[in-house]
């Protein structure tokens, strides 16, 4: 998409006064008013995202003043620049290591686990031949995906909770003690990664078993004459089968790793275990809108939208070398 | 039926007893909030929280939630209010620009798109976002939790690669027998693009029944909360005693049952109406993942 934008202004002739070009301009112009009724129609959803995603890229001259709830529209754009002076503080805090090590800790064994596992899944699901059994478990392993973040923390909390949790009986019965695994730094990651598989790997074998489906059943017929069973069956031509799609949605993976799971995280966490769970956006959620620092918030806001913006990018380059498309 | 060997065999045991095991783990958590909302505090008391069967299962926790003048009430008709009509105003507005980004020969089409795309990619983050509303008077708006995600960027590309998959020849013929633009989107475009346009619609339906987050931070009035807030709020113990949020009643259920009533009150809705759409669901997650 991106390339197409150099042919969309053929009209900067080498000569802007000549004849040709006025006559261009003019037919350009006619073009545009043969299209009025769609650009008329596209109007309200270009002004939404003039101003609800535009006019936010404009507000972060907040992180370079110094903003307070109190100072108001007036304030942005009358208050004096303070420069870098929000950034320098976050870099020099002991929050900047502290977030951007557990961003990338959670997000990589998030990666670690639940990359591989949905493929995995997804090849022992296609084994499955009997088919009410295969529709059943797709219907009941998609299920956590449709369900809010906010019940899926509910349903941690009250398997985990110390008052009779199932997890604590079990603990007691086989002769341990009853303990609080959500606030113990300790276990707080294995929680936010087991939770984060139990919702989403069913969904994620979505890509993977429509891949399968797409292999041609000849090639299993002709490795079963050749006498290869189903284990060399789905090495050898199931796997390479769906490797195209396990290299894009690796890429993107990567592409995201800024995005450690705001709403899991700020769920399910609690000032104990903030050394290990506080990420940047839970840290931007609290000093900017719990702590009131809006110039700071912006800054380290700012900081992690233009690093994800380089991941996204680059993710899609490296997707367009390998001959794939990209996701533009 | 093919002949299976000795080492397949065995695999089909495990594969099968592996997978079931993984559903038994899909839904035990639900059922064990299920069970729980059932409970009475005196078998509470007795037997604490994880019993597969209660011996005598009690509505009270229900009752609590859901009795007159209760703010979970209220919270279901602005959740209702969210999922049909903010559903509604984001296919009309995703539509419409999707429609006309989908046109190969409109002059700035790429710069258009291209409008949209840098929102995918850079945002000016919380707090620019948290002002903006507060400065547009939204806080405390019902409007506010539809209007700022108007249009999903993703959805409007996806709405945009179904219309461009339609025949040109259709909307050729139809200019030949002298439609105009509009005929041509009411009566040609939009009856046949409408399973997709559904399929987008089920998205966004999903993800305002599901939205916690903007509600919470943009909404201060207790009156004013979708079920998910009130629901978040029961989850943290707080409320319970609110005389603003529930009318006081004399034997209060166990908080774990309430707590748990409350999590299945928000969620069967979802889990009842799901398994007759899921094919629409893993449609739309297949044809989202077509690049444009």
């Amino acid at each position: 998409m991106t390339a197409n934008i150099v042919n969309d202004a053929p009209l900067l002739g080498e000569r802007p006064w000549s004849a040709d070009h006025l006559r261009a301009r003019r037919s350009i112009l006619r073009d545009v008013w043969k299209n009025r009724f769609y650009y008329f129609l596209a109007l309200p959803g270009l002004l939404y995202f003039l101003v609800f995603h535009y006019l936010p890229m404009f507000g972060i001259v907040v992180a370079f003043k110094d903003i307070t709830p109190f100072s108001g529209l007036d304030g942005i754009l009358h208050e004096p620049f303070v420069g870098f002076y929000h950034f320098e503080r976050f870099f020099k805090s002991y929050y900047f290591t502290n977030v951007m090590t557990n961003t990338l800790v959670i997000s990589g064994l998030k990666l670690l686990i639940g990359f591989p596992t949905p493929i995995i899944l997804a090849l022992l699901i296609n084994e499955v031949r009997i088919i009410w059994f295969k529709r059943t478990f797709q219907t009941i392993s998609y299920m956590p995906h449709f369900l809010s973040w906010v019940v899926i923390a509910g349903l941690v909390m009250s398997l985990l909770t110390t008052q009779g949790g199932l997890v604590n009986k079990l603990v007691v019965a086989l002769g341990g003690q009853t303990h609080n695994f959500l606030g113990d730094p300790r276990y707080f990651r294995v929680i936010l990664v087991l939770s984060h598989l139990w919702a989403n790997i069913g969904w994620g074998t979505i890509l993977y078993l429509a891949a399968m489906a797409g292999i041609s059943p000849e090639l299993y017929e002709a490795a079963m004459i050749d006498g290869a069973n189903r284990f060399q069956q789905a090495r050898h031509i199931t796997l390479p089968g769906i490797t195209f799609v396990i290299v894009i949605l690796l890429i993107f993976a990567i592409g995201g790793l800024l995005n450690a799971g705001f709403e899991q995280i700020l769920l399910l966490y609690s000032p104990p275990v903030y050394q290990v769970a506080d990420i940047i956006d839970t840290y931007v959620y609290r000093s900017g809108l719990l702590g009131m620092q809006y110039s700071f918030a912006t800054a380290v806001g700012l900081f992690k939208a233009i690093l994800a913006m380089m991941l996204l990018l680059g993710a899609n380059w490296v997707a367009r070398r390998l001959g794939q498309t990209g996701i533009w | 039926m093919v002949k299976l060997s000795r080492g397949e065999r065995i695999f089909e045991f495990f594969n099968y007893a592996f997978l079931i095991l993984l559903a038994v783990i899909f839904i035990l958590p639900l059922l064990n909030v299920l069970v729980n909302s059932f409970i009475s505090e005196a078998e509470y008391a007795r037997r604490g929280n994880f019993i597969l069967i209660p011996e005598q299962p009690v509505l009270s926790a229900y009752q609590f939630l859901l009795g007159r003048g209760s703010v979970v009430v209220n919270a279901y008709f602005i959740t209702l209010f969210r999922v049909s009509v903010g559903t509604a105003l984001n296919l009309l507005f995703t539509a419409s620009l999707a429609y006309v980004l989908a046109r190969r020969d409109l002059p700035g089409r790429t710069l258009l798109t291209l409008f949209v795309f840098i929102t995918m990619v850079f945002s000016g983050g919380l707090i620019p976002t948290f002002i903006l509303v507060d400065t547009l008077g939204l806080i405390d708006s019902p409007w506010v939790l539809i209007i700022p995600g108007l249009i999903n960027p993703w959805f409007m590309l996806i709405m945009r690669n179904f219309f461009m998959a339609l025949p040109q020849e259709l909307e050729e013929a139809a200019i030949v027998d002298g439609a105009g633009p509009a005929t041509i989107l009411f009566r040609i475009v939009l009856p046949l693009s409408l399973p997709s346009i559904a399929t987008i619609g089920l998205f966004y339906a999903v993800a305002h029944w599901n939205a916690w987050f903007d509600a919470a931070i943009y909404l201060k009035d207790i009156h004013r909360m979708p079920v998910q807030v009130i629901l978040r709020s029961i989850l943290q113990q707080a409320l319970m005693n609110d005389p603003e949020a529930f009318i006081n009643i004399q034997v209060m259920p166990p908080t774990v049952a309430i707590q748990s009533a409350m999590v299945v009150i928000s969620t069967v809705p979802i889990l009842v109406v799901y398994p007759f759409l899921q094919k629409y669901f893993v449609k739309g997650a297949l044809v989202g993942s077509i690049k444009g």
